[in-house]
């Protein structure tokens, strides 16, 4: 095995690492005596660092994870088997071992290549099973006793695959195929200059960082106090990707757009961006992350709720200097100086945004909230130059009816797009072949467009715009015939 | 311009769309003294086009007028000169996705065919990574080189002529993902492993028929590979239409005081019932779902390659 010393290779403490197990996906923090569960197992991961991503390791005795080398297939020569299910009855009793037998194999530390065979032998219907069915039993148990975890490295693919699976109500149910679309669609590449505005968790922004490599810039838009950015910490990006990424309050949009803008105010911020400033100093704020000891712990959950406790402090920030240098409540003045010198950072770099959007040359616009895609679009394409692509992601398909007619009176985007697309998985083995399930419907949709020079046209020529743009009017008529 | 890099303003040998109206567009080199002809009239490249803002509208010589667009690898896609079938934007979202492409990967693909996944795989891995591209039709391998130089991307990528199942892709244990669109891909799996990375790497095979799947999964098992995964995607694209529908007649009813709730004789009833009415009917927005939809492009199979 070829040593490399390549960064990134091998699985290091305080990596953010995905666990796999068959198609489940979990994201879990790598510490030290820290207690993960995974699909019924609790383990450590201390074992795994040092080891290369990719590895497969069994849970043993104690919680240890054991790294598992390939295994040759337990091959079924040409045993007896039958030629199809006329003469199998169901009845519940054709498997002699019983639970608590199964228990004492387990208990016993057999190896679960060994109970799946102990279960073949002790079924008394298996040999009249067609080899068909033979193989689809032994898959079966194999699922169920040999327990076998990869970890693997996070990517847009891992993670958008398990967000969708895991957490969709997070992402909006955007499904992975929809977010590969809007990637796309949107030319996200490196060098670009990216105006993302997302409640997606960070997911969104975290694939458009892996896709920029670390070159250009973006700048994420965000409601409220500060953007959500569980998801982007999982990808585990090098510090300096974050140099070039920015954020901006959409409570501030309107005054950009209008010429009005004023760093003065700023809004009550939790400080969202310090778990991330941890993180690039390598002890990632273990609330920030997807480690879970109980299942139903929920990241973003535990970020509100520490960063609850640390609004109301910087409420107090935001009120005058002066009156915060008479108060000494919170303590030393150390302490103060250090906040007063956050404050100021955080107003130099609200500037600093606004500038950068106030340049009005972005390279793209993407959008995927729980909000209402209208005002966001009409407002944040003031900032894109011509000739960009834009997309725009919505969970249900009439908001982006309405978007896209705003946007046909507004004028100023060509090649308005309205679309979802279908994805369905297929099982494929030597004549079994056929599709597993089909998940149209289920993954949203896109509207995606170009902008260009916007002109302030008349209203009857923006009309005549609108009119070459779409479907020949005969086309219209006839449709409405067919609805009669 | 580049195919990697955004430019405000046309130069000349730049590669532009020219875009007329709805799904009508097409490529155009810009060239100082050269002339388009489109059915709006003549766009003369050195006073229409060289130095204008991309974005910007171009009045033709009869009076109507044009879009001049950047060029992507999306829309360099819609447009590009087909010399054999291409795969469109949807199919490349869900490749680049699964195959983990990004700045700096390296990739190894065959066949070349038409350049369309070239374009899009050399600008996602630009400007760090590079793809090797291996086309075993000598014109079609010369003309993607040509294309490669023309659109300024040649030094992210190597153009071979060979044949992928004989003698591979020219390199060894270099590459993070290996994309195939052949015939006959269970051939060339053992050499896509051998461009692979010691350490691992991603593949893809794109095959139209089932029974070309089935050969190419049981090749990638008996290499190894793992996590191996078939799936189609397929796009599905809506017309935003107002539509109007006629109320129907139902007559009136007899003199009877016991309404319940919808008398159809009634107009304002259905006005409330209906919202907007004009001259009985009612109207609403819709996506309406073009009338024929692609059903079927290939299957791609999606596996890994892994040291374990």
């Amino acid at each position: 095995m070829e040593e490399s010393a390549k960064p990134g290779l091998r699985i290091r403490e305080g990596d953010c690492v995905v666990l796999k197990r068959d198609e489940v996906f979990k994201a879990v923090l790598v510490l030290r005596r820290r207690k993960v569960i995974f699909e019924k197992q609790w383990f450590y991961l201390d074992n795994a660092i040092g080891h290369i991503y990719g590895t497969t390791f069994e849970v043993s005795s104690g919680g240890s994870l054991q790294p598992k080398e390939k295994m040759e297939e337990t091959t079924t020569d040409t045993k007896e088997a039958g030629t199809d299910n006329r003469n199998i009855v169901d009845d519940g009793k054709s498997q002699k071992l019983t639970h608590d037998d199964i228990k004492a194999l387990k208990d016993k530390g057999i190896k679960g290549q060994e109970i799946v065979q102990q279960l073949i032998e002790n079924s008394t219907t298996f040999r009249g099973k067609t080899e068909f069915a033979q193989d689809k039993y032994i898959k079966k148990k194999k699922k169920k006793y040999e327990a076998v975890i990869t970890i693997v490295k996070p990517s847009t693919r891992i993670l958008s695959t398990m967000y969708y699976a895991r957490e969709p109500g997070k992402i909006n149910h955007l499904r992975y195929d929809t977010l590969a679309q809007m990637l796309t669609l949107g030319n996200i590449r490196a060098g670009n200059k990216m105006i993302v505005m997302e409640t997606c968790a960070g997911l969104v922004l975290g694939a458009i960082m892996e896709r920029m490599g670390g070159y250009g810039s973006i700048i994420q838009m965000y409601p409220g106090g500060g953007p959500v950015r569980a998801a982007t910490s999982c990808f585990g990006f090098p510090e300096f990707f974050f140099n070039t990424l920015y954020e901006f309050p959409l409570s501030k949009v309107d005054s950009l757009v209008s010429g009005t803008f004023s760093s003065e105010t700023l809004p009550s911020e939790p400080e969202y961006n310090v778990p991330v400033e941890e993180e690039r100093n390598g002890s990632l704020d273990e609330k920030q992350t997807l480690t879970q000891e109980t299942e139903e712990e929920s990241s973003t959950e535990a970020v509100v709720e520490s960063n609850e406790t640390e609004e109301q402090e910087t409420m107090d920030l935001a009120a005058e200097d002066t009156e915060y240098k008479e108060t000494k409540e919170k303590g030393n003045k150390e302490n103060i100086r250090e906040k007063q010198r956050k404050q100021q950072e955080r107003r130099r770099k609200l500037v600093e945004t606004a500038a950068l959007l106030e340049e009005k040359n972005a390279d793209g616009l993407i959008v995927a909230s729980r909000f209402h895609p209208t005002p966001l679009l009409l407002s944040l394409l003031e900032f894109v130059a011509p000739s960009r692509p834009f997309v725009v992601y919505c969970q249900y398909k009439e908001p982006l009816l309405e978007c896209y007619t705003k946007l046909r009176e507004k004028g100023g985007v060509i090649n308005l797009k309205l679309s979802e697309t279908w994805l369905r998985n297929y099982q494929v083995l030597p004549d079994r072949s056929h599709p597993k399930l089909t998940m149209s419907g289920g993954g949203g949709y896109l509207l995606s467009g170009i902008t260009v020079t916007a002109e302030k046209v008349q209203s009857d020529a923006s009309s005549l715009e609108g009119q070459k743009m779409e479907e020949p009017t005969s086309k219209k008529r006839k449709l409405q015939e067919l609805h009669c | 311009m580049s195919f990697v890099q955004y430019g405000d303003t046309i130069k000349d040998g730049d590669t532009a769309i020219v875009f007329l109206g709805h799904e009508s567009m097409f490529p155009v080199k810009v060239q100082h003294g050269s002339k388009t002809q489109t059915k709006y009239g003549v766009i003369r490249h050195s006073t229409d086009l060289i130095g204008k803002r991309y974005g910007s509208k171009v009045t033709c010589s009869k009076g109507g007028w044009v879009f001049i667009l950047h060029p992507t690898p999306e829309l360099w896609t819609m447009n590009l000169p087909h010399r054999t079938q291409i795969l469109y934007s949807t199919d490349i979202s869900l490749i680049t996705m699964m195959l983990e492409l990004k700045p700096g990967s390296i990739v190894c693909e065959s066949g070349t065919g038409s350049g369309s996944l070239s374009h899009a795989i050399i600008r996602t891995v630009a400007p760090t990574g590079h793809l090797y591209t291996v086309e075993f039709h000598q014109q079609r391998a010369e003309k993607a080189k040509e294309e490669f130089q023309e659109h300024k991307v040649e030094h992210l990528v190597t153009v071979k002529n060979q044949d992928v199942c004989k003698n591979g892709f020219g390199v060894s244990n270099v590459a993070d993902a290996v994309f195939l669109d052949i015939p006959s891909p269970w051939e060339a799996i053992g050499h896509a492993k051998s461009a692979l990375k010691i350490e691992g790497g991603r593949i893809c095979s794109f095959s139209p028929c089932i029974e070309q799947v089935q050969r190419t999964c049981l090749a990638m098992e008996e290499h190894g590979f793992t996590e191996i995964n078939t799936l189609e995607i397929l796009l599905r694209v809506y017309n935003v239409r107002t539509i109007s529908l006629q109320i129907p007649d139902l007559g009136k009813a007899a003199e009877d005081n016991s309404s319940t709730g919808f008398d159809s004789s009634n107009q304002s009833n259905q006005g409330s019932l209906f919202g907007i009415l004009q001259q009985g009917t009612a109207q609403f927005k819709s996506g309406v779902p073009l009338k024929e939809m692609v059903g079927h492009t290939g299957y791609l199979t999606f596996a890994t390659k892994s040291l374990f």
